[in-house]
């Protein structure tokens, strides 16, 4: 367990505004700023290769999760349709949350867009239809309602990055304010 | 971020399940509205605890916290039934600058609290006092019963100044006789009753747990409000 956590079997909920209901058929996953923007239909993202990833998940607020087991599209697979040279990305959401991550925390195998959590399709309260899943970094970056990334040169705080909250966010340094 | 030393100043049991620590954490840097807390314990031997928990007091007046016993808890349970004065303990902060109100913006605003989720919500209730304002503010509180109203004087004494705040009860489990107040849970038609109108593009913020929050902004967005003007703070089954 990273340093300052407890352990629940809940599954508590943390969002700053209200659940959005996004219909599927308007749903779209889309990554700007590369040589081109792409984007895949909700039924264009299930199509694709997935992963079942069992991840313990680690929440700011101190609350981590053990074998939680998803289902999703490893970013890697997303990433390998689009030409860049990017170092950064910001992950948007539908509700207008947003958050930063390096791009080396999205690739290698660290972080997917999951779709189905425990067996079941995700609950809207969870990030239904999809959402970003990074486990390797404290929950807040494992944006809800994800509807896309954004990639940029240079690291560009999110929501919870301009509301006091650090930039990268790793569990295991207890990287969860400024100036941790 | 780091961590002070507090010394618990003063207690108040607000009701059975409820108490507020009043502590004094020298170096402290102030707090806004709105904002929490990190609460760290230490055991004798050394085993340490941490939570999160909602600021009560106002701005500039000595941090106070109201926590509520959760019976699993690892943390409340001490500090609801066994902290003393003279106790110490830690905190670092404040953390939060989303669900904070600072009583610069003119618009209403509306503030809906689930039982323990009044913590926070209280914060703005007592700086739109301390700061006078003027600007409408109305709090809509969900109870069980009478007894679990907390801040329930200090609530009645802040409508009757008369300033533009407000108080709306319900109690969803039990009522007292004579009871005029709502009786039942957060719905759309009991919000469309005390929401301020859409037109006013008030300021909304919800705090208590995830049903509670959930029905609170589905039933404003239902009442004409943009999502974007509704602010949450959730209690998980095992937030604190």
């Amino acid at each position: 367990m990273p340093p300052g956590q407890y352990l629940t079997d809940d599954f508590p909920v943390l969002s700053a505004g209200p659940t959005p209901h996004t219909p599927l058929e308007e749903w779209t996953f889309s990554i700007q700023g590369g040589a081109e923007p792409v984007s895949w239909t909700w039924d264009e993202l299930r199509a694709l290769p997935s992963e079942e990833p069992t991840v313990d998940i680690h929440c700011v607020t101190r609350w981590s999760k053990l074998d939680t087991t998803w289902e999703g599209v490893s970013v890697d697979t997303l990433l390998d349709a689009v030409e860049h040279d990017s170092a950064y990305a910001v992950a948007f959401c539908d509700g207008g949350y947003t958050t930063n991550l390096p791009l080396e925390d999205l690739t290698g195998g660290k972080a997917w867009v999951a779709y189905r959590y425990g067996g079941d399709e995700l609950d809207p309260e969870h990030g239904g239809p999809a959402r970003l899943l990074v486990p390797h970094l404290y929950f807040w970056k494992s944006a809800k309602w994800v509807r896309g990334l954004s990639l940029r040169d240079e690291d560009e705080p999110g929501f919870w990055e301009s509301n006091g909250y650090h930039l990268r966010g790793d569990p295991w340094l207890e990287q969860r304010y400024w100036g941790d | 971020m780091t961590w002070l030393t507090a010394e618990i100043a003063a207690v108040n049991q607000e009701t059975p399940r409820v108490r507020t620590l009043e502590l004094a954490a020298r170096g402290w840097p102030g707090h806004r509205a709105g904002q929490h807390l990190d609460l760290r314990l230490t055991a004798e031997d050394g085993y340490q605890a941490q939570r999160s928990y909602s600021i009560a007091s106002a701005p500039g007046e000595p941090l106070a916290l109201t926590v509520e016993r959760l019976d699993d808890g690892e943390v409340s349970p001490y500090l609801v039934d066994e902290a003393r004065e003279g106790d110490r303990l830690e905190v670092r902060g404040p953390i939060g600058g989303y669900f904070v109100w600072d009583g610069d913006e003119p618009q209403p605003s509306l503030l809906i609290a689930g039982g323990s989720g009044v913590v926070p919500l209280m914060a703005m209730s007592r700086h739109h006092a301390q700061i006078e304002s003027r600007a409408p503010m109305r709090l809509v509180v969900s109870s069980r019963t009478l007894a679990d109203v907390i801040y329930r004087e200090e609530l009645n004494r802040l409508t009757a100044k008369g300033d533009g705040f407000e108080v709306v009860h319900t109690l969803t489990r039990e009522q007292p006789p004579g009871w005029t107040g709502y009786t039942r849970r957060i719905d759309p038609e009991l919000l469309s009753e005390v929401a301020f109108p859409a037109a006013e593009a008030p300021r909304v913020y919800v705090c208590g747990s995830t049903r509670f929050v959930d029905a609170a902004a589905d039933g404003l967005i239902e009442a004409g409000y943009e999502p974007g003007w509704i602010r949450t703070e959730r209690f998980g089954a095992t937030g604190s």
